[in-house]
């Protein structure tokens, strides 16, 4: 019965290469050719002029990445060890602000961050401020922390549930210190989960144009910005566009290979 | 010491995750326009909402969207699931990351990548005389391609491992009893699929009511409820905003809280059932 | 995740019941046309209009008083309207010239209208489809940007001022030189879209904000980038919440806006600079290749009548180029000197032209280098 039926598969097949893989061929094809449709490398000559936009944006998803990391670890861990018939409340309120439009939960953020906004009135109570929150870097950091978090939590409780609780206890019994732990017994055991989550909110976080947009006051244009400037926006060059598209796609590559990707049992268990 | 950082660690958390949500809900019910000085309690932003045809526009597309998209997407996917279950290693493989594609890539990409070849495909289509076809190529057309698109790598990734786990005996069995190949899938291997293949329709169908990134770049002349909002949110804001994010969040929490109360109950019944 | 596998399916039942419940009713109420035109010829033809119009451009009937201005179409016509919105001329531009969307009613100002139109991306009208067309004020037609007057018809007017919040504002505003001060820094909003941005830079130079030469757009590029130090953000319609929520002290904007901006907040006011400004006019037209274009026509003459040119002025604050109309405002709005100057402001006024391929090229790439670079 292996070799029967195979065709059924068929139409998906021939989807996916209509659909997929052909459009990734014409962002190389635009890329590669000007307006015109003479082959040139200009595009790509020029995007040196953009590199502080590749710089920003890659500092800027770190950064977001690395704080997603350090807010996720305890409670994916606390969330792990809960007795089971608790487990799913708790990932319920978890991951409840993340069935949100993302763009209603950013815009959420901004009534806060303004200069006149709630965080500012309600230091202003006790003298504080105001400050300026709205339009700076770190807003849009904030941003992507908020919406990717739970991109990170997943990964990481789904990795540190096939922990073994008397794992974690042997070494207390043997003496290892709270940091001990963390370093020599959790950290390797979740080591997938640690790759995953990074890759998967990295990935978004670089590619953004919504959040520097709502946060960043058209400050702080990011790759995605620039991208949808060449499309949708102002400069309407698509051969640029393509190159910067290109380069993103290679960037996600590279990061993907530094931290293995994600399995598919990473996204069975993320859906 | 420990034991009050935890909790100092939990509140600040939880605090972040629900605090804007819950000024958004809050300001839906204010009645000055301000987002930040409360002015007393009103529903007049929900009467807005109802009669803001854009929205609800937006919102009748969406639906429709999602769920001819969801639909479509099942059907190739669940058969794609099963013709690539039969192949060999190599040849799965090779399918399996092409699949990779639309999951791994930044949305952006996928977006503007497929804005290219809708663009192309209309300007082929007119310089061939395919005029009138060209012209509705962007819009709910290319919006359905592009949801497809996204969504079948999920519900192969999804049906996909359910029918390795299945016995291919059952299936070879059916066939030593008399079914022909037809009759064999459909009484032995759906039902036998069928829960991952209904879970693959609705997680399509949150995927395509949430997605902004790809639609916004494929949607033509079109607006779906997320394109709404975000041209919502770049003009004079109106707390209707913040009324419709109370009812999504409501409506959602609902559901939520239905299904895991049935799903609680079932567990309950099944550990019974084990007991006995 | 069963959990959200579920949620999915009983949220998306929950939300096909939403528009469902919605369907309640347009509230159209009627209104008064010019008699003799027949706009009930296409009802039972099924067809529905694409129309593209800015952001915050007609009235539209949220606030539950003024006149939705589609529906009423809708009602009258039985014709669909698909109403969509844009932020800039260029994002408009690049939608249709990609032919990334098919339009059939599209509302962009007068430079871009004669780009369009030199780039054979506009259909030229009948103007037997729009008889309203002679209730539009004789000097507003035949302008520059389309002097046969083959493919527009005048929708509103307006002119580029500053508007500013005087608790934040002690210093007199009366140049653009305003937008450029330290004292300032993180208080200034500025356009986010090239050709005003760079209009602005342009006149504070004293120079004409139709360049001619690229190394003119450099030295506006110049300045731009040294403005970045006090701008707190890029925006278009952003604005209006910002100004009106104290957020920022002053911002270049239009007119029109800047009266509907002063209504709700009225500790703000707006200037006109010393060196000039821009004047402009924004225009109704047809996109070629529109397949409704009769309809699309009904459209712009239904836009054209008294009532709902009344409405919509009322609505957005801006000018109306229609005779009738213009008269039939309000006393209020009729004798307010932002929305009708005095003549010494409009003499020093300038209107765009079409830049040519290549500096037009050249200003969006200085532009968006400019907004790349680092700060």
């Amino acid at each position: 019965m292996r070799t029967r039926r195979k065709g059924i598969a068929a139409p998906y097949l021939i989807w996916m290469v209509v659909f997929t893989v052909l459009p990734l061929l014409l962002v190389i094809y635009f890329a590669f050719t000007d307006k015109q449709g003479h082959p040139t490398m200009a595009n790509l000559y020029s995007l040196g002029s953009y590199t502080n936009v590749f710089v920003l944006s890659l500092v800027l998803a770190v950064v977001a990445t690395v704080l997603c990391l350090v807010i996720a670890y305890p409670i994916s861990f606390m969330l792990s060890r809960l007795r089971a018939g608790r487990q799913g409340i708790a990932l319920m309120l978890v991951m409840l602000p993340m069935w949100m439009n993302f763009l209603l939960r950013t815009y959420a953020w901004m009534s806060l961050l303004e200069r006149n906004g709630l965080i500012n009135r309600f230091l202003g109570l006790f003298g504080i401020g105001p400050f300026e929150m709205i339009n700076t870097a770190g807003a849009v950091v904030l941003g992507m922390v908020y919406n990717y978090l739970p991109y990170m939590i997943l990964p990481l409780y789904t990795a540190m549930l096939k922990i073994d609780s008397s794992i974690i206890e042997a070494a207390e019994d043997l003496g290892a210190g709270t940091w001990h732990k963390l370093w020599k017994i959790l950290l390797p055991l979740s080591k997938p989960g640690i790759q995953t989550g990074i890759t998967m909110v990295f990935v978004p976080a670089v590619s953004t144009f919504i959040i520097s947009k709502m946060l960043g006051g058209g400050n702080f244009w990011l790759l995605g910005d620039l991208i949808e400037s060449q499309f949708l926006g102002n400069a309407y060059n698509y051969n640029l566009g393509s190159a910067i598209s290109l380069v993103l796609m290679v960037v996600v590559l590279l990061i993907m290979g530094f931290t293995g990707g994600f399995g598919q049992e990473d996204i069975e268990g993320v859906i | 010491m420990a034991k009050a950082l935890k909790r100092v660690y939990v509140v600040l958390l939880f605090s972040f995750l629900y605090v804007p949500i819950a000024v958004m809900i809050a300001f839906s019910f204010n009645q000055s326009k301000s987002r930040t000085v409360w002015a007393g309690f009103t529903l007049d932003w929900y009467k807005q909402l109802f009669r803001n045809s854009a929205v609800l526009q937006a919102l009748a597309l969406s639906v429709v969207l999602a769920l001819v998209s969801a639909l479509i997407a099942t059907v190739l996917g669940t058969m794609a699931a099963v013709g690539i279950n039969r192949m060999r290693r190599r040849a799965r493989s090779v399918v399996m990351n092409i699949s990779y594609i639309p999951i791994v890539n930044p949305e952006i990409i996928t977006g503007v990548s497929l804005m290219l070849l809708f663009v192309v495909a209309k300007t082929a289509l007119s310089s061939i005389g395919g005029g009138w076809l060209a012209a509705g190529l962007l819009g709910i057309p290319s919006l359905l391609v592009a949801h497809i698109t996204f969504n079948l790598p999920y519900v192969l990734f999804n049906v996909g491992p359910k029918l390795r786990q299945m016995d291919t005996n059952l299936y070879d069995a059916a066939l030593d009893l008399g079914c022909n190949q037809r009759q064999a899938f459909f009484k032995v291997v759906l039902p036998e699929i069928m829960p991952a293949v209904f879970s693959s329709f609705l997680i399509c169908l949150t995927y395509s009511i949430d997605d902004f990134t790809i639609s916004y770049f494929t949607a033509g002349n079109q607006q779906t409820l997320p394109i709404a909002i975000f041209a919502m949110t770049r003009r004079r804001v109106s707390p209707e905003i913040n009324a419709l994010s109370a009812i999504i969040f409501m409506v959602i929490l609902c559901i939520i809280l239905v299904a895991n109360y049935r799903e609680d109950a079932g567990e309950r019944k099944r550990r019974r059932n084990k007991r006995r | 995740m069963k959990v959200r596998k579920l949620a999915a399916a009983l949220l998306a039942l929950a939300i096909c019941a939403l528009p469902l419940a919605g369907c309640g009713g347009t509230g159209a109420q009627g209104v008064e046309v010019e008699p003799g035109y027949d706009y009930e010829r296409f009802a039972d033809a099924g067809i529905t209009l694409n129309v593209y119009n800015w952001g915050e451009y007609i009235s539209d009937g949220t606030d539950g008083e003024s006149m939705d201005v589609n529906a009423e179409f809708e009602a009258l016509t039985g014709i669909k309207v698909n109403y969509t919105t844009f932020d800039t001329n260029e994002a408009m531009y690049a939608k249709l010239k990609s032919g990334g969307a098919s339009y059939d009613v599209i509302i962009p100002s007068d430079y871009m209208i004669g780009k369009m139109a030199s780039e054979d991306m506009l259909a030229p009208l009948d103007f037997a489809n729009i008889p309203n067309f002679e209730l539009i004020g004789e000097e507003y037609k035949n302008q520059a940007y389309d002097p046969d007057n083959l493919y527009s018809v005048p929708y509103t007017w307006g002119y580029v001022g500053i508007i500013y919040n005087t608790t934040m504002v002690d210093d007199v505003v009366d140049s653009w030189d305003i937008l450029w001060d330290e004292k300032y820094a993180g208080d200034v909003l500025m356009f986010d879209n090239s050709r005003d941005a760079f209009a602005i830079a342009l006149k504070r130079m004293g120079e004409s904000m139709n360049p001619t030469t690229t190394s003119q757009i450099d030295h506006a590029a110049v300045e731009l980038s040294a403005q970045r130090r006090v701008v707190q953000a890029y925006v278009m319609d952003q604005i209006f919440d910002k100004m009106e929520g104290g957020e920022a002290a002053l911002a270049p904007y239009y007119a029109g806006d800047a009266i509907t901006m002063i209504e709700e907040n009225p500790d703000l006011a707006f200037a006109v600079p010393k060196e000039g400004t821009n004047y402009f006019v924004d225009a109704m037209c047809v996109p070629a290749g529109s397949a409704n274009k009769e309809a699309a026509e009904m459209y712009i003459n239904f836009m054209c009548e008294t009532a709902v040119a009344v409405e919509n002025c009322l609505a957005i604050g801006y000018s109306t180029p229609q005779v009738r109309a213009e008269v039939a405002l309000p006393d209020d709005v009729k004798n307010n000197p932002i929305a009708y100057p005095p003549v010494e402001v409009l003499d020093n006024t300038e209107t765009f032209t079409v830049l040519s391929d290549e500096l037009n090229a050249y200003m969006d790439k200085a532009w968006s280098d400019m907004r790349a670079a680092p700060q």
